[in-house]
């Protein structure tokens, strides 16, 4: 039988399906919409098929209430799946819909350390969304629209609401998108790199979460911060899930 | 049968708005305290003090304050209770600990204020306190920034003192301190008409000092494994402890003390044995304010002891009894409360060797850092903290955080994370 792992967070919803060898059969992701717990139903489909339900992700508890039978938390998660993927990992990036979180692993991929932005949205991928509704780009748009800009501008305000009155002032004092689209990531990044600072930056870093998923935004990332081995999963947004249904697997072995 | 409605009124209070801070602690209560499993029979004491909280300790302030007698109301550890009951006067904690009286204190204070300040002047100024409303005089102090201006805004609704607190360990600070306590002992004489003699005085301390080896014997129940009693309930009888009656307290303090002490040598403990064992450090937790405290405790994990000023900095060290002479008195007082070290002491390395000490005698697995938002000395200080447990291979995280509930969810998150990475 399967083993689910499903990361349900602010933004997004993931599901990884693994079978008895721990392959991936399948891997979704989904808005979380108003009614995060019955969109997790919906994709998980039929519930009595796996053998175990892992939940992680801010829906956690709700899910285990619900129909999960184990519950690990994000950070967890994301240090399993990231060192499946990436064996050698020591520290996880992950930036999701609402917030951003580092994870320094021990040689044998233990958990040691991590960190986490403090509640509020700076610095997450709801910041990227507004500020790029702002410039009137998609964000993809928006990352090249940066790549390609220059000039070093620079946003003041930390706060999600004002950073985007910031951005429309911006534009409307005629600098051109580039040049605003390149603060916005400058902004973003030059945050992130301060929470890797604090915890220290032990590579090889993998980088996970919606956020690396958006074309473009981590090569970015590891030009300006100087981090030219940046390593990026295929499919960035499924890490959580999948480390959830690795829990679940290990959790098999253990139990015998 | 007092009638409270009453009483309240008489004492001045918004009574509508009492009635809705009240209508929502009994469910916070049940959920937070009544469902904890195999709690220890003492506790009981203890429901029915916050069940009664602001009836039947108000009543007796009451019949003290209509016999001639004087309230005064404390926020810190720092203020020498034995002379306030030495002259004859009731002290009472009055820091402020909930969510509800935080919007009242931004009427008249900056919002990126420390909440416990804000709901200590929001509790004044919304009218629903009755310790505040009971009390003659207030008694500041210079520990920060935020409370020695509030103090001035606070001065306009109810009368004030403040101690002036040395922020250095030097003799000359010392020296500085015993001054202080001097000009204290002469304005509560002043409010109560009664001289301070030495053995009154003596009498008050040692008194004091018993109350604070009641919570010393409790705390120490708190090393075993498994722990006899959670850390939400040990939390509870500290904050009590700035409200009752001290002798009471004592008493009830002792028979809790007493089940703990047969619990561990029965084996008999709240969490099974080998839960993770948390120490706490940081900002004061006032009451209704137990929330760390109930994310990590349904986390699965055991809050053993708190070096907080609702922990062991409130009873940690002795007056010195010896002292025969007013003179030899205070200087003993001086002397034991310059020995607790808050962070708005600089240097502060004494506070450093109090967590490597708790950490080893409490046998903790790792230790949560407890910063009520824009306590500046205390968040500088974790600077220090972390890099002394870290070089040790002691695991800390730091929480900043204020009374509303907004933030659970991601403090549960990093609370658990925590927990993960202990076990």
């Amino acid at each position: 039988m399967t083993v689910l792992g499903i990361d349900i967070g602010s933004r997004t919803i993931a599901i990884a399906i693994l079978n008895e060898k721990g392959e991936l059969l399948a891997g979704q992701v989904s808005d979380s919409g108003p009614r995060p717990l019955e969109r997790a139903r919906e994709m998980a489909g039929n519930l009595s098929s796996f053998r175990r339900i892992v939940a992680t992700g801010y829906g956690r508890h709700g899910a285990r209430a619900d129909f999960a039978t184990d519950l690990i938390t994000e950070i967890k998660a994301h240090a399993l799946g990231a060192r499946h993927l990436f064996p050698s990992c020591r520290t996880v990036l992950d930036i999701g819909g609402q917030d951003s979180k580092v994870i320094r692993l021990d040689e044998q991929g233990r958990v040691v350390d991590f960190i986490m932005n403090d509640r509020c949205a700076a610095g997450t991928g709801k910041f990227l969304e507004i500020m790029a509704q702002g410039l009137g780009l998609p964000l993809e748009e928006m990352v090249a629209a940066a790549s390609a800009g220059d000039g070093e501008i620079t946003l003041n305000s930390m706060c999600t609401v004002f950073a985007e009155s910031e951005v429309v002032s911006l534009l409307a004092a005629g600098q051109p998108v580039g040049a605003v689209a390149r603060a916005v990531l400058n902004s973003i990044c030059d945050r992130t790199q301060n929470l890797l600072l604090r915890l220290g930056i032990e590579p090889p870093v993998v980088f996970t979460g919606g956020v690396a998923a958006i074309p473009g935004l981590p090569a970015y990332f590891a030009r300006r911060m100087g981090l030219p081995d940046l390593l990026v999963p295929p499919r960035p947004q499924l890490v959580g899930a999948l480390g959830a249904a690795l829990y679940g697997m290990k959790a098999k072995k253990a139990t015998g | 049968m007092t009638d409270y409605r009453k009483l309240w009124s008489d004492l001045g209070m918004d009574l509508e708005k009492h009635d809705r801070l009240t209508s929502a602690l009994p469910l916070i209560y049940e959920e937070v305290y009544l469902q904890q499993p195999g709690r220890p029979q003492a506790m009981e004491y203890f429901d029915l003090v916050v069940a009664e909280i602001h009836s039947l300790r108000i009543a007796e302030l009451v019949e003290h304050r209509r016999r001639g007698g004087k309230v005064c109301g404390v926020f810190c550890v720092f203020v020498p209770l034995e002379i306030i009951r030495a002259a004859g006067a009731i002290a009472v904690g009055l820091c402020g600990g909930s969510q509800f009286w935080v919007p009242d204190g931004e009427r008249v204070l900056p919002r990126n204020l420390c909440p416990l300040i804000k709901a200590s002047v929001g509790a004044r100024l919304s009218g629903t306190c009755p310790y505040f409303q009971s009390c003659d005089l207030l008694i500041g102090e210079t520990t920060c920034d935020g409370k020695k201006k509030a103090w001035e805004v606070l001065g306009e609704y109810a009368p004030v003192y403040v101690m002036d607190l040395p922020q250095m360990k030097r003799p000359r600070d010392l020296a500085a301190w015993r001054g202080e306590i001097g000009l204290f002992l002469a304005r509560i004489e002043e409010l109560t008409g009664c001289r301070v003699t030495p053995e009154r005085l003596a009498e008050e301390i040692r008194l004091q000092n018993r109350l604070r080896q009641a919570l010393e014997r409790l705390y120490q129940t708190r090393k075993a494994d498994p722990v006899p009693i959670s850390g939400k309930d040990a939390l509870l009888v500290t904050q009590v402890s700035f409200y009752d009656d001290p002798r009471r307290f004592i008493d009830k303090t002792e028979a809790l003390a007493a089940e703990a002490e047969a619990r561990i040598a029965s084996g008999q403990g709240v969490f099974p044995s080998g839960a993770p064992r948390i120490l706490v450090t940081g900002t004061p937790m006032a009451i209704p304010n137990w929330k760390l405290h109930h994310i990590i405790e349904t986390a699965g994990a055991a809050v053993v002891c708190e070096e907080t000023c609702t922990g062991t900095r409130f009873f940690e060290h002795q007056v010195d009894e010896t002292g025969r002479t007013l003179e030899e008195q205070l200087q003993a007082l001086a002397e034991r409360y310059l020995k607790i070290n808050c962070s708005c002491f600089t240097p502060n390395p004494g506070r450093l060797e109090d967590i490597f000490r708790l950490v080893e005698a409490y046998r903790v697995d790792g230790v949560i850092y407890y910063n009520l938002q824009f306590c500046h000395g205390y968040a500088v200080e974790y600077y220090a903290v972390e890099k002394a447990l870290k070089a040790r291979g002691i695991p800390v995280m730091k929480v900043e955080t204020d009374y509303s509930e907004e933030d659970t969810g991601q403090l549960r998150t990093r609370v658990e994370a925590f927990l993960e990475m202990l076990r």
